[in-house]
């Protein structure tokens, strides 16, 4: 492994650090620092706060909107919106409670046809994008409205459709990973990333290319498995890991390795950073795009039917109230930039773990909801403001 | 040797080019310059398949070819650098070169090898870029520059067209580029350079071509031209 012909990358110094830095290049650094703060104001606040049990709910909570949220990022990379992300969600939810309690459809069917219901309603709003070509504002806006009317249409008068809760969606939240499942799961990861790391870093000495110091690769293998035990050692001392994580968690790792080792995801940050540009190398623009709305909609249609497990059933309510501003919230708090061809799947999960984590702690102190918003609102102008002066620093 | 023959191309009630032709050999550096309007850009655009002309058209090696759309052109070995840039700022100086080329298998992307061979073509031009990892927001303009022509030589191009170069570069810069553009010609292509600025064409150009109301107005070799010469032809106050 210690080839003395191996170029190493020499770590930034000072001054370019601070032009990364001008750049937006700032990682996933603050939202680190932000979840530092929220751990230790409301766990001080509140001896609860840190404990296994809530811990364990925070991760539960997450998964919905997470998973909304994920598919915003979606649309963000192109530089557009989806605000129908909620109705959506909503939408899909009941599709499925409909199929599967009043038409008594296997549940996993009702799921799959949710999930194309999703697709279909995303590609109805990449068309009208990309075909009529009109502003992404405004088809998600009438989504928003019209998606959440045929939800209260297909609900009828009775308004609610209960779910077993032992059934098979109801299960999905309620399932959680033994022991041994979870620390093998962990090893695993674990190890893969080690040994991804140690093999493209092998590869790239063979084909002559930098690498970055192998210090810095044991460092990040070994940070990895410090975040992860932890998180298994948490809450394993409660219920133990809850399947709806390990569901999210598996989304935003797939989606994170298709957006930067496919074509199609490198194409997405073309279209995001420069459409002119990506058009004139070939690049099929209307296609991303209209796949980007897609993967939206079915990824808010599978968060809400993670949130219909969570509830044991769908109401008029159901993706509506703060869902799509969450979500929204998550993604842009997590770093993806509004401006788009900037931001990462990851984004969706630490966002969502601030947004979430704010939400808990001041339920636990039993802080006015009015309060809640207005703190959450301030951390998402934040987070906006730290993107547009990214943008600006990249202007010039 | 491409050439462009007889090309006439009409804009409503604007004849933009009138019987224009043009030869571009192997080697060879062919600035073609012009007054605004001149129809320099509409030859480039109908040359790069991005435009097609009313009557006339282009001929490899004596053989006519059909240049319907860039697509067919890009085919042809006739890449085109334009005026503004077309880089995805957001994205890394090996991902601008070969985006929409992208080496792969299936779908997923080759990043090691596109990374070799971004340093490869890089070094060969004696491009210097510290770190090719981070995006191209953070490059200077003359680098910028330079990968988007390099970028230009991916597809092992036979003709490289650069449409005003240097319009937005310093100095130094635009010697980076200008060299840059010599080093094309020694690998043997040919390159038509669109230019204002005389002081960069006499630098870097083997001939002149004029135009001037969309047509030939002049061809000059660089080395035995004057300024006088070339501004003459440009403005009509030779004829
Ligand atoms: N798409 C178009 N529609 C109508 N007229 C056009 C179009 N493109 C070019 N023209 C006209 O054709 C003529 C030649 O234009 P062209 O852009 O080729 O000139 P140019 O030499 O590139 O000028 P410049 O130095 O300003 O770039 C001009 O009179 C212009 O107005
Ligand atoms: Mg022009």
């Amino acid at each position: 492994m210690t080839n003395p012909t191996a170029l190493v990358r020499k770590p930034y110094t000072p001054k370019e650090a601070v032009e990364r830095l001008r750049h937006g290049d700032l990682g996933a650094w603050p939202v680190a620092g932000a979840l530092i703060v929220i751990a230790i104001v409301f766990g001080s606040l509140n001896e609860h706060f840190l404990s296994s049990e809530n811990l364990t709910n925070l991760a539960l909570q997450m998964a919905a909107t997470g998973t909304i949220s994920l598919g915003i990022i979606m649309v963000l990379l192109l530089g557009e919106i989806d605000l129908s992300a909620g109705s959506v969600s909503g939408l899909c939810a009941v599709v499925m409670a409909i199929l599967s309690e009043r038409l008594h459809w296997n549940p996993l069917l009702a799921i799959l046809a949710a999930l194309v219901a999703g697709a279909l309603v995303g590609l109805l709003h990449g068309l009208m994008f990309t075909r009529i070509r009109m502003p992404s504002f405004v088809v998600t806006l009438a989504g928003l409205i019209g998606w959440q009317g045929l939800l209260l249409y297909l609900l009828g008068s009775g308004g609610i459709i209960n779910l077993p809760f032992d059934g098979f969606v109801a299960k999905l939240s309620d399932t959680w990973l033994p022991a041994w499942a979870a620390w093998t799961l962990t090893a695993g990861l674990v190890a893969v990333y080690a040994a991804s790391g140690v093999i493209s870093r092998r590869r790239r000495v063979a084909a002559e290319l930098p690498v970055t110091a192998m210090w810095w690769l044991s460092a990040r293998v070994g940070g990895l498995a410090v975040v992860l035990a932890g998180a298994v050692l948490v809450m394993s001392a409660d219920r133990g890991v809850p399947l709806l994580l390990v569901i999210f968690g598996t989304l935003v790792v797939v989606f994170d390795l298709i957006l930067r080792h496919t074509t199609f995801g490198r194409w997405m940050y073309a279209v995001g950073g420069n459409v002119e540009a990506a058009r004139r190398a070939g690049i099929n623009v209307t296609r991303i795009r209209v796949l980007a709305f897609v993967l939206s909609s079915v990824l808010a249609a599978f968060g809400g039917i993670l949130s219909a497990s969570r509830l044991s059933a769908v109401n008029q309510g159901s993706g509506g109230s703060d869902i799509l501003l969450m979500a929204i919230a998550a993604a842009v708090i997590g770093g993806t930039s509004l401006f788009g061809g900037r931001g990462r799947t990851y984004a969706a999960l630490l966002g969502i773990l601030v947004i979430q984590s704010i939400t808990n702690g001041m339920f636990l102190l039993s802080v006015d909801s009015s309060v809640r918003y207005m703190v959450t609102a301030a951390v998402l102008a934040l987070a906006v403001a730290i993107d547009s002066l990214a943008r600006r620093g990249n202007a010039t | 040797m491409i050439s462009a023959r007889d090309i006439s191309k009409r804009y409503g009630a604007v004849q933009a080019l009138e019987g224009v032709s043009l030869d571009l050999a192997p080697g060879e550096v062919v600035a073609l310059v012009g007054d605004n309007g001149a129809g320099k850009s509409t030859l480039v655009k109908i040359i790069s398949g991005a435009v097609s002309p009313d009557s006339g058209g282009l001929f490899i090696d004596g053989e006519p070819v059909h240049v319907g759309n860039p697509h067919d052109a890009q085919r042809l070995g006739i890449s085109t650098v334009y005026q503004d840039l077309a880089l995805c700022e957001n994205l890394d100086v090996v991902a601008n070169l070969f985006l929409g080329s992208e080496r792969r298998r299936l779908s997923f992307l080759n990043h090691i090898q596109m990374e070799r061979s971004a340093r490869d073509l890089l070094t060969s031009l004696d491009v210097r870029i510290r770190d090719i990892r981070v995006p191209v927001a953070m490059l200077s303009g003359g680098q910028r520059q330079s990968v988007a022509i390099a970028r230009a030589l991916i597809g092992e191009p036979r003709l490289v067209i650069l449409d005003e170069p240097t319009a937005a570069l310093g100095v130094e810069q635009t010697a980076q580029v200008l060299d840059l553009i010599r080093r094309l010609r020694e690998r043997g292509l040919a390159v038509l350079l669109i230019s204002h600025n005389l002081a960069d064409v006499r630098a870097v150009s083997d001939r002149v071509v004029v135009l001037r109301l969309g047509r030939n107005a002049g061809e000059f070799r660089t080395a035995d031209a004057s300024q006088e010469a070339i501004v003459a032809a440009i403005t009509g106050a030779a004829a």
